[in-house]
C-alpha cells in the first residue's frame, strides 16, 4: 500500500490536503512553509509546479507561480524540495503540474525523478483521461498514483472512465471555474459528490474555493474523504512575505483549526 | 488528420476536466452542421450578402514589374471588417446560435478577430466579450473603439505579457467558469480539437476561391502561395485546397528584431514541440518548458504557439516556413501602399516582405499568390508614430 492509501484508509475523519506552490516565494521559504503545514496536521501535501501559463488557476496562485519562477524554480528545484521534506516526514506528497513541464523534461525522466525524490502522486491539470494512456503507464511503472480531476460537467460515462484509471484519490472540483477562495458552497457540488460516489470506491477529495472551517465541515458532513485547500494557504504566504516567522505561525494555526473542524466527532 | 484531432503527433485536447464536456458538445454540434445543407446555405448567404465574398484575386502589374514575377493578391482585406477573420467568426457564431449559447467570448491580439466577433455578435444578436492584452489595446486603439461601437465589451488583460497569449489564458478561465451557456469563439487554428479543424474548414474558402480564380485567369495553378503565420488561420485557409497540388506553399512568421535576438514570434522556425492552450504543437519555450515572451511589430502575429496542422506540415516538409524581420515588414508595408495603392495589415505585410526578400527564387513567368489577410488601416497610426514610413 502506498503512502496516500495508508493515510486515507487509516483516518476515521476526512483528511486535510494542503497545497502550496513549490518554490514560492523561494526554495528555502517553501520548505519552511511545507514544514509548517505538516506541523499543523496536513495529511497530504500538494505541491504546485510553477508554470508560465496556469490557465486552471485564479489570480492568487498565478501570482505564486510568478514568484516561484522569479526565484528560478525548475522541476529540479521542486524535486529538491520534496527530497528535503522527505528527510523529516512521511507525509504523502502529490505534485500538481501542467503538461508542458512534464512533456518538456520527458515523461519518463519526470516520473523517474519524481519517484526518486519521494513523490506519491501526480495530477496534470490539463491532461484529461482521453490523453493520459502514456502518462498512466509510466506512472504505474514508477509507482506514482495518477490523480484526476472530476468536475460538475463530467458525465457519468467519463466518471467511470476516469475512476478506472485513477489511483490514490479523485480530485472533485467544487466550483465551475479556476482556483481561488469562494464564499459559498454550491449545492451542485454536493450533488457531484453523491454522483461520483455511485461509480467508485476510490476516496473522494474536494477542492477549489474552500477556505473556512465551516466550509470544510459542510464537505465532511456530505461525506467527502478529504478537503483540499490551496488559495487560502497561498494567501497566508502572500500576506506574510516580509515575515517568514509570522507566516509559519499563521499557517500552522490555520491548518490546526481546519483539522479540528474535520474531526468526525466534532461535527455539529 | 490521422487519429481524432491529431495531425501526425500534433493536436489533441489538453484542457482541464471542466472543459471536456464543452469540447465534446462542440465536436458533436460541429459534426452535425458540417453535413447539414441548411447550415451550409445559411453560411454561404452570409458570406455573399454580408461579408462580401468572393473576394477578388487581384493581379498587381506594378509590383510584378518590380519583383520580377507575376504577383496576385488574394484580397481578404476586402472582407467586411477588414480581414479574413470574419470567415471564421461567421461560421462559429452560426454554430453557437444553433447550440443555443447565450454569450460569445473571444481573445484578440491585433483586434481583428475581436472586431470580427463583435460584428457577428451585433449581426446575429449575441452579446460579445473580448479579452485583449493591455499592451495590444494601446497598439490597436482603433480596433478597441470599433469593437465597443458595435456593442462588444473589451476586457483588458493585465497578467503575464499582456498580449495575445494572456488574452487566451483569460478567455479560457472565463470559459471554465461559464461553460454552460458561453461559447468560446477562438480566432485561429489553435486550441484543443475541434478548433483547429473547424477554423481551418471555415477559412478554406480563401483557398478554394483562389484556386478557381487563378485557373480561370491563368489556365494553370500558381507556382507559389505565400501567407503570414501567426496562429496560422489565414495561411492554412489558403494552403489547404492546394495541399495535393504541385504548388510551393510558404508560411511567413514574424522574425521581429531577428531570430538570434530572441525577440521574435517565429514559432515554427525557432521553437520546438510543446503543449499550450490545449494543443501539442510547436512552441517558443525555455529549457524547462516555460513559455517565452514574444515580440512582433504586428500584434496579430505576437503569439508563442501555432496551429498543430502547421507543425505537421513543417515536419513533413509540405510547407516551407520562413521568417522576416520588422524593418523588412515596414518596407513591404510602404512598398505595397506606394506601388499598388493597397495598404496591407502589418501581419499580411510579412508575406509581401518574404517575396521582396526572395525575388531570386521566382522567374518572370512564375505566378505567386500572396494572401493579403487584412488591410492596414488599423496600423496606420502606430506606423506613423514610428516615423519610419515617411
Ligand atoms: C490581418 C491579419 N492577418 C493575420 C493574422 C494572424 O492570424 P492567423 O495566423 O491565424 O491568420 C491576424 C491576427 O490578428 C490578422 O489580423
Amino acid at each position: 500500500m502506498g503512502r496516500i492509501e495508508e493515510v486515507l484508509t487509516g483516518s476515521k475523519s476526512p483528511v486535510f490536503i494542503g497545497f502550496t506552490v513549490a518554490g514560492d516565494p523561494d526554495k528555502t521559504t517553501c520548505v519552511r512553509i511545507a514544514r509548517a503545514l505538516i506541523a499543523g496536521g496536513t495529511d497530504i501535501l500538494e505541491l504546485g509546479v510553477p508554470f508560465s501559463d496556469p490557465v486552471a488557476d485564479g489570480p492568487t496562485i498565478q501570482k505564486a507561480d510568478e514568484r516561484a519562477l522569479g526565484a528560478k524554480t525548475t522541476p529540479a528545484t521542486v524535486f529538491a524540495i520534496v527530497r528535503e521534506i522527505r528527510t523529516e516526514s512521511d507525509v504523502p506528497i502529490v505534485l500538481l503540474t501542467y503538461y508542458n513541464i512534464v512533456y518538456r523534461r520527458g515523461i519518463e525522466r519526470f516520473y523517474r525523478e519524481a519517484h526518486d525524490a519521494g513523490v506519491d502522486g501526480i495530477l496534470i491539470a490539463d491532461m484529461p483521461v482521453e490523453e493520459s494512456d502514456e502518462v498512466c503507464n509510466i506512472a504505474s511503472r514508477r509507482d506514482i498514483a495518477p490523480i484526476f480531476l472530476i468536475s460538475q460537467t463530467t458525465s457519468d460515462k467519463r466518471i467511470k472512465k476516469i475512476a478506472a484509471k485513477a489511483r490514490g484519490y479523485l480530485y472533485l472540483v467544487a466550483v465551475l471555474g479556476v482556483t481561488g477562495v469562494r464564499d459559498e458552497v454550491s449545492g451542485r457540488a454536493i450533488d457531484l459528490l453523491n454522483r461520483v460516489r455511485r461509480h467508485t470506491s476510490l476516496p473522494l477529495a474536494i477542492g477549489f474555493g474552500i477556505s473556512t472551517p465551516e466550509q470544510a465541515q459542510i464537505w465532511a458532513r456530505a461525506g467527502a474523504d478529504g478537503v483540499i485547500v490551496g488559495s487560502a494557504i497561498v494567501e497566508i504566504v502572500e500576506r506574510n512575505l516580509k515575515d517568514p516567522d509570522a507566516m509559519e505561525r499563521e499557517l500552522k494555526e490555520y491548518v490546526t483549526d481546519m483539522k479540528k473542524a474535520l474531526i468526525r466527532d466534532h461535527l455539529p | 488528420m490521422t487519429k481524432k484531432g491529431r495531425y501526425g503527433k500534433y493536436g489533441g485536447q489538453y484542457v482541464s476536466e471542466t472543459l471536456m464536456s464543452a469540447l465534446i458538445e462542440l465536436e458533436s454540434a460541429y459534426t452535425n452542421v458540417s453535413t447539414d445543407p441548411q447550415f451550409a446555405s445559411d453560411l454561404t448567404a452570409l458570406q455573399a450578402e454580408y461579408a462580401g465574398r468572393e473576394t477578388p484575386l487581384t493581379f498587381c502589374p506594378n509590383a510584378s514589374g518590380k519583383l520580377g514575377c507575376k504577383i496576385y493578391l488574394k484580397r481578404e482585406d476586402l472582407v467586411h471588417g477588414g480581414s479574413h477573420k470574419l470567415n471564421n467568426t461567421l461560421g462559429q457564431a452560426l454554430l453557437a446560435k444553433r447550440m443555443g449559447k447565450k454569450r460569445l467570448i473571444a481573445e484578440t491580439g491585433a483586434g481583428q478577430h475581436g472586431v470580427a466577433t463583435a460584428i457577428v455578435g451585433a449581426a446575429l444578436g449575441i452579446p460579445v466579450e473580448v479579452y485583449m492584452g493591455e499592451v495590444d489595446m494601446r497598439r490597436q486603439a482603433l480596433n478597441v473603439f470599433r469593437m465597443e461601437l458595435m456593442g462588444a465589451k473589451v476586457i483588458p488583460v493585465r497578467c503575464g505579457t499582456r498580449t495575445l497569449k494572456d488574452a487566451i489564458n483569460e478567455a479560457l478561465r472565463d470559459w471554465v467558469a461559464n461553460v454552460r451557456d458561453t461559447y468560446y469563439l477562438i480566432g485561429s487554428v489553435v486550441g484543443p480539437h475541434p478548433y483547429p479543424l473547424m477554423v481551418r474548414n471555415f477559412q478554406s474558402v480563401i483557398g478554394r476561391e483562389a484556386r478557381e480564380q487563378v485557373i480561370r485567369k491563368e489556365r494553370r495553378l500558381p507556382d507559389a502561395v505565400v501567407a503570414c503565420v501567426g496562429g496560422g488561420s489565414n495561411a492554412i485557409g489558403i494552403f489547404y485546397p492546394f495541399l495535393s497540388d504541385d504548388v510551393e506553399l510558404i508560411g511567413v512568421e514574424a522574425g521581429g528584431k531577428g531570430i538570434n535576438t530572441g525577440k521574435h514570434s517565429a514559432t515554427l522556425c525557432a521553437g520546438d514541440a510543446g503543449v499550450l492552450h490545449g494543443t501539442l504543437s510547436y512552441l517558443l519555450q525555455d529549457e524547462q518548458g516555460q513559455v517565452l515572451p514574444t515580440h512582433s511589430i504586428s500584434a496579430g502575429l505576437d503569439y508563442p504557439g501555432v496551429g498543430p496542422e502547421h507543425a505537421m506540415l513543417k515536419d513533413n516538409r509540405r510547407v516551407t516556413y520562413a521568417a522576416v524581420n520588422d524593418p523588412e515588414v515596414l518596407d513591404a508595408f510602404r512598398f505595397l501602399s506606394r506601388t499598388e495603392g493597397i495598404i496591407p495589415a502589418l501581419e499580411s505585410a510579412h508575406a509581401v516582405a518574404y517575396v521582396m526578400q526572395n525575388t531570386e527564387r521566382f522567374d518572370k513567368d512564375d505566378i505567386v499568390i500572396i494572401n493579403l489577410s487584412g488591410r492596414g488601416d488599423k496600423d496606420v497610426a502606430e506606423v506613423a508614430a514610428m516615423k519610419v514610413c515617411a
